[in-house]
C-alpha cells in the first residue's frame, strides 16, 4: 500500500523551486493581484460578520469533535448513504480508489467521463490512470479545463489558472476547441467554455465530483461551487461518482449553516458562493440513479495518529491561507511541488506521506501567523509547521550541516561564559568580512543574506561587557 | 498488503489475512484516535454555539434585504402582493420577452397569468428543456443576509435539470419563506433533507480569467424574482 | 500620562533585564537605550548575568530537545526576578506560546507550574512601558520622520496593538509616518532568511520599498531581527532611511540626538 500525493514525492526542493519562479515576473504579478484582490474581499465580507470569531470557534470544535469519533460518523455516514440508495466504497490509498472508479466505469463500458473540481483526485492521480484505463476525463471547472487544455499544473487551491493571464487562455482556447475566431472580453472566452461544456454535460453519462461536506446524520453530500458545472455533473448523467478524502464528514444537518457561511466568505470573499447541491443517496425521476461514494484514507489515518497535527485535517479547502501567506505571495502555488499548495499544502502533503517526502515544505514560511489568522477552522499552522520540523529533526533527516550548527549554538547558548567566549570568536571570524560596522560577502550558507543584504557585523563591546564595564565604573 | 502483525493489532482477521479495506481503514481509524464513543453525544452537545442563530430584524426588514442582494446580483425583483402573483409573473415575463416557461406539477395553478403558457414537465429530455424558453419555480426558504435562494427538488418540485439547463429562471419566493440568518435557512429545511436541494445566490460566475468576474457560465444566465407579501 | 505625573504615582521597580542573545551580541546600544529609559523613569534595572538565550531559534528550527535545557535554564537564571523586560517581542512569543507547549509535553508538574509561574512576570519593553508603569510620555525628543513597522510576533502572538505608535506619537519632535502594507511580514523567519534567501529576499525587497515610500528617516520597531533584515536590505538601496529599535528612540533627549544619528546602525 503506497499513499501518493500527486507528483509531490518527486518534486525538487521548495527553495530549489521557489528560486526559478522568482523570475517569472508574469507569474509574480498574476498571483500577487489574485490574493490582493480576494484578500480584500474576504476582508470586506468578515468585516460584516460580528460573529465570525464565534463561528471559528464553532467550526473548530466541529471538526475536532468529528475527528475524535471519525469512525463512528463514517459508519453512519455509510448506513445512511446506503439506505438512501447510494453505494459507499472505502479505498486506502490512490490506487485503490482509482481502481474502483475504472472499474464503475467500466461496468457501464463507457469511455468518457465529465468531472467537477476536485483537488482529491488530483492528489490520487485519477486523470492519469483513467487516461491508461482508455477512460478519457473531460475537467468541466473553468480553470481546470485551461489546465488541462494547457496540459498544465493548477497552482492555487480556488483560482488554479491564475498563472495564466486572460490572452494566453484565449489563445488556448482557440487553438485547443477549433475556434476561428474568438472575441478578447472575459465574457467571450468564457462563452466559448460554456458552448464546448454544454455538449458534454449533456450526453456523457458519468460523472466524477469530489465533496466539500458529507453529512453523517443524513448521508448526504455537498458540492460548494460558482460555475454551475458542479450542478450540471451532479443532476444531470445517469452515474456519479464522488471521491472524498474522510476528513470531510461533519456530525449533522444543521452543522452545514456553521460551514456554508465560514466558507464562501474565506475562499471567493463571498456571502454565498452561486450554487450549493446538497443531495442524498439516489433520488427516483432526479438526477443520477447511480450514485457512488468512495471514501479516500491515502494516509489522513497517520495524520489523525499525531495528535499535535490531527488538526491538519480540519481543513475546509477554502484557500484563505494561500491568499494570506507572504511566501506564496512570491513563488505561487508550483513552488510546493503539490496539489496542496501554501501554509495548508506545507503541512498536508509531507504528512500525507508520513513525512518521508517533501521535507523542505515545512520549511517554506517565515512563521508569521497571517495564515493561522485568517483560517476559518483555527488551524494553528505555525504550531504545527515547527512540529514537523521538529518531527524532521528526530528523525536524523535535518542536514548535516544544520545540525552541527545547532549543536554549536546549543554549547554557546548553554552557559554566559560559552556565549561571550562563541562572540570572541565571531569577532575573529568576522575580521575578514566587516567594514564600518557592516558585512557586505559572507561565505558558503550564509552567502544567501549576504547576496542582497548586508549584515551588522558584531561590535566590540557586547551588552554584558558594556553592563560590566558600567558596574564597575559605578562602584569605583 | 496488510502484514500478519498489523492485521493481529487491528484485530481483523479473514482468509490468508486478508483485510477488506473498509475494515483496515477504520481499524486505522480508532487505532489513531481511540474509541470514545460513551461520550460523544455529551461532546457533541457542548460544542459552543454563540454564533448568530437568529435574526433580529423584522420580516419585512428581511424582505428589504433579500431585495437588495438579488438586484446586487442583477436579478429582476418584482414586488406584489398575495392576489398580485400572476400579474407580475406577467410583467417580469413581458420584460424579458417571453411568452413560455416550463414548470413542475406542483407549482400552484393561481399564480400563473392566462396569457402565457406553462408546460408541465413530464419526461422530457434535456435536449427538449434546453430548448425551452425558460423555468418558472417556487421556492422553500429565502436566506436574506446572503440573498440565497433554497430550491427543494422534491416529487411535484422542479427536478434539478430542469432549474439548471434553460438560461432564464423565474423563481416566486413568498414573505414567509424570507429568514434573515443562514442558520435560520436550514431550519426551514427540516424534515426535507434527504430531498435534493440547490443554493441558488446569484447567477453562475467565474473569476478564472484574470480575476475579473464573469457571469454566467453554467446554469441560468438570467435570474428573476418575485417577492410575495 | 505625563512624565512627572508619572514619576509621581510609581514607586521604583526592580526591573530584571533579559537582553536576548542576539541583542547583546548585535544590538547591544539596544539594551543600553533600554537602560537608560527605565533608569530614568525612576526604576532600578537589574542584569542576570548568567543569562544566555530563550531558545527560539532552535526551537522554531525543531530542534527541540536542545530548546528544552534553554528554557529550563531561562526558569532558573530569572527566578528571582519580579519583572522581566525583554527588548524583543519574538522572544517573549516564544515564552509565552511555546515555553508552556514543552513544559506540558514534558509531563513535568514542577515544570508546569514554573513556566505558569514566569509567565505573567515577562513583558515586551512596549508591554512593560505602556501596561506596567502606564507611561506613554517617557520624556523622550528625537526629530525626525519614523515610520513603524509591526512585526508579525508583535501583531499576532503578542498583540501589542498600537502601543509601539503610541509612545512614538509621544515623543517630542518626532513625526510618525505609516508605511503601506504595513502587516507584511519582512521575511527574516529566522534561519529561513537562510534557508530560503530567495524568497526571504523578495520579501524583504517588497518591505523596503514599502518603507521607503514612507518617505522617512528612520523606520522603527520593537524587534532587532526585523531591522536586521530590512536595514541590510534598505543599505544596499538608495535612501536615507535607517532603521532603529523603539528603545533607542525613547531613549533620546535634546543632548542625544546628535549622537543617534552617527551612533545605530544597522545597515
Amino acid at each position: 500500500m503506497s499513499v501518493r500525493v500527486g507528483e509531490a514525492a518527486s518534486a525538487p526542493d521548495f527553495a530549489v523551486a521557489a528560486k526559478s519562479l522568482l523570475h517569472n515576473d508574469q507569474l509574480r504579478r498574476n498571483v500577487r493581484r489574485a490574493t490582493e484582490v480576494i484578500r480584500k474581499k474576504r476582508a470586506n465580507v468578515v468585516g460584516e460578520m460580528p460573529d465570525w470569531e464565534s463561528l471559528r470557534q464553532s467550526a473548530e470544535a466541529i471538526k475536532d469533535h468529528t475527528l475524535r469519533h471519525l469512525a463512528y460518523y463514517l459508519e453512519q455516514f455509510e448506513r445512511n448513504c446506503a439506505r438512501a440508495g447510494g453505494k459507499v466504497h472505502w479505498a486506502r490509498d490512490a490506487d485503490e480508489a482509482n481502481a474502483i472508479a475504472i472499474d464503475i466505469i467500466s461496468s457501464h463500458r463507457q469511455k468518457e467521463v465529465i468531472k467537477v473540481k476536485t483537488m482529491t483526485t488530483d492528489e490520487i492521480g485519477m486523470n492519469r490512470a483513467l487516461d491508461a484505463a482508455g477512460i478519457r476525463p473531460y475537467e468541466t471547472d473553468l480553470a481546470d479545463l485551461i489546465v488541462q487544455l494547457g496540459k498544465d499544473k493548477p497552482s492555487h487551491i480556488v483560482v488554479p489558472a491564475l498563472h495564466r493571464n486572460k490572452m494566453e487562455i484565449r489563445e488556448l482556447f482557440m487553438r485547443t476547441m477549433g475556434l476561428g475566431e474568438l472575441g478578447t472580453r472575459p465574457e467571450d472566452i468564457a462563452e466559448a467554455a460554456r458552448l464546448y461544456l454544454r455538449e458534454k454535460f449533456l450526453r456523457v453519462p458519468v460523472a466524477i465530483s469530489g465533496a466539500n461536506f458529507a453529512v453523517a446524520e443524513t448521508g448526504s453530500v455537498v458540492v460548494v461551487e460558482s460555475e454551475g458545472n458542479g450542478r450540471m455533473c451532479v443532476s444531470l448523467p445517469r452515474v456519479l461518482i464522488s471521491v472524498m478524502g474522510i476528513e470531510k464528514i461533519i456530525p449533522r444537518f444543521e452543522d452545514l449553516g456553521v460551514f456554508l457561511q465560514l466558507l464562501p466568505r474565506s475562499a471567493t470573499g463571498e456571502r454565498m458562493n452561486p450554487y450549493n447541491s446538497i443531495w442524498t443517496g439516489v433520488t427516483p425521476g432526479d438526477g443520477p440513479q447511480e450514485f457512488h461514494v468512495i471514501l479516500l484514507d491515502n494516509g489522513r489515518t497517520k495524520v489523525l495518529a499525531d495528535s499535535v497535527s490531527r488538526e491538519t485535517l480540519d481543513c475546509i479547502r477554502c484557500g484563505a491561507c494561500l491568499n494570506a501567506c507572504p511566501v506564496y505571495r512570491q513563488t505561487g502555488g508550483h513552488a510546493y511541488g503539490s496539489i496542496y499548495a501554501g501554509p495548508i499544502g506545507a503541512i498536508l502533503t509531507p504528512q500525507l506521506q508520513s513525512m518521508e517526502h517533501s521535507q523542505t515544505l515545512p520549511y517554506a514560511s517565515s512563521l508569521c501567523g497571517a495564515c493561522y489568522e485568517v483560517c476559518p477552522v483555527k488551524i494553528n499552522i505555525p504550531e504545527i509547521l515547527i512540529h514537523l520540523r521538529n518531527r524532521i529533526v528526530e528523525n536524523g533527516d535535518d542536514p548535516k550541516i544544520e545540525r552541527l550548527g545547532m549543536k554549536m549554538a546549543a554549547w554557546a547558548m548553554g552557559d554566559a561564559t560559552n556565549l561571550a567566549t562563541a562572540r570572541s570568536l565571531g569577532r575573529i571570524a568576522q575580521m575578514p568580512f566587516a567594514s564600518n560596522g557592516a558585512i557586505h560577502n559572507l561565505p558558503g550558507m550564509m552567502s544567501g543574506w549576504t547576496a542582497t543584504r548586508d549584515m551588522p557585523s558584531i561590535p566590540k563591546e557586547s551588552f554584558r561587557q558594556w553592563w560590566g564595564r558600567r558596574k564597575r565604573e559605578q562602584s569605583a | 498488503m496488510v502484514g500478519a502483525a498489523e492485521a493481529g493489532a487491528i484485530g481483523v482477521s479473514g482468509l490468508n489475512g486478508h483485510v477488506s479495506a473498509r475494515a483496515a481503514v477504520l481499524a486505522k481509524v480508532r487505532h489513531a484516535v481511540g474509541d470514545h464513543t460513551p461520550l460523544r453525544e455529551a461532546e457533541y452537545a457542548s460544542i459552543p454555539r454563540e454564533y448568530r442563530r437568529q435574526g433580529g430584524t423584522s420580516r419585512e426588514a428581511a424582505v428589504e434585504l433579500l431585495a437588495g442582494r438579488l438586484r446586487d446580483y442583477e436579478a429582476h425583483v418584482y414586488h406584489c402582493a398575495g392576489h398580485e402573483i400572476a400579474q407580475a409573473i406577467a410583467s417580469a415575463m413581458g420584460e424579458r420577452g417571453k411568452t413560455t416557461l416550463l414548470r413542475a406539477d406542483g407549482l400552484p395553478a393561481e399564480w400563473l397569468p392566462s396569457s402565457f403558457r406553462f408546460p408541465v414537465v413530464d419526461g422530457m429530455s434535456y435536449e427538449e428543456i434546453g430548448l425551452a424558453e425558460g423555468v418558472i419555480t417556487g421556492c422553500v426558504a429565502a436566506i436574506a443576509l446572503t440573498g440565497t435562494i433554497v430550491l427543494r427538488h422534491g416529487p411535484h418540485d422542479s427536478r434539478r435539470a430542469l432549474t439548471l439547463i434553460p438560461d432564464y429562471h423565474l423563481c416566486v419566493v413568498l414573505a414567509e419563506q424570507v429568514v434573515e440568518t443562514v442558520p435560520e435557512g436550514f431550519e426551514r429545511l427540516r424534515g426535507m433533507e434527504t430531498l435534493p436541494l440547490t443554493t441558488v445566490s446569484g447567477p453562475s460566475a467565474t473569476a478564472d480569467i484574470e480575476m475579473t468576474r464573469v457571469k454566467g457560465v453554467h446554469g441560468p444566465r438570467f435570474l428573476d424574482v418575485i417577492l410575495v407579501g | 500620562m505625563s512624565f512627572a505625573a508619572h514619576f509621581a504615582l510609581h514607586w521604583r521597580l526592580r526591573i530584571s533585564l533579559f537582553i536576548t542573545c542576539y541583542n547583546d551580541t548585535l544590538f547591544p546600544q539596544t539594551g543600553q537605550a533600554v537602560v537608560t529609559v527605565l533608569e530614568r523613569l525612576g526604576h532600578t534595572v537589574d542584569f542576570r548575568e548568567t543569562q544566555t538565550c530563550c531558545g527560539q531559534m532552535h526551537y522554531n528550527s525543531g530542534y527541540h530537545a536542545q530548546a528544552f535545557p534553554l528554557m529550563e535554564k531561562f526558569l532558573d537564571d530569572f527566578r528571582e526576578s519580579s519583572v522581566i523586560c525583554v527588548p524583543s517581542s519574538s522572544c517573549v512569543s516564544m515564552i509565552r506560546e511555546h515555553y508552556p507547549v514543552m513544559a506540558e509535553k514534558s509531563g513535568n508538574q514542577e515544570l508546569i507550574r514554573d513556566v505558569n509561574e514566569l509567565l505573567p512576570r515577562v513583558f515586551e519593553f512596549s508591554e512593560l512601558l505602556v501596561d506596567k508603569l502606564g507611561v506613554e510620555d517617557t520624556g523622550s525628543y528625537f526629530p525626525h520622520r519614523v515610520a513603524y513597522h509591526p512585526s508579525c510576533h508583535s501583531l499576532r502572538s503578542l498583540h501589542v496593538g498600537d502601543k509601539p505608535e503610541r509612545l512614538l506619537k509621544s515623543v517630542r519632535g518626532l513625526t510618525y509616518v505609516p508605511i503601506e502594507d504595513a502587516d507584511q511580514c519582512c521575511g527574516f523567519g529566522g534561519t529561513f532568511s537562510v534557508k530560503n534567501a530567495d524568497v526571504s529576499s523578495a520579501m524583504v525587497q517588497e518591505k523596503a520599498r514599502c518603507v521607503i515610500g514612507a518617505d522617512a528617516d528612520y523606520c522603527a520597531a520593537i524587534d532587532n531581527s526585523c531591522l536586521m533584515q530590512i536595514g541590510g536590505a534598505l543599505s544596499r538601496m538608495n535612501t536615507r532611511t535607517r532603521t532603529v529599535h523603539l528603545a533607542e528612540i525613547l531613549a533620546a533627549t535634546e543632548g542625544d540626538a546628535a549622537h543617534l544619528a552617527n551612533g545605530s546602525v544597522h545597515g
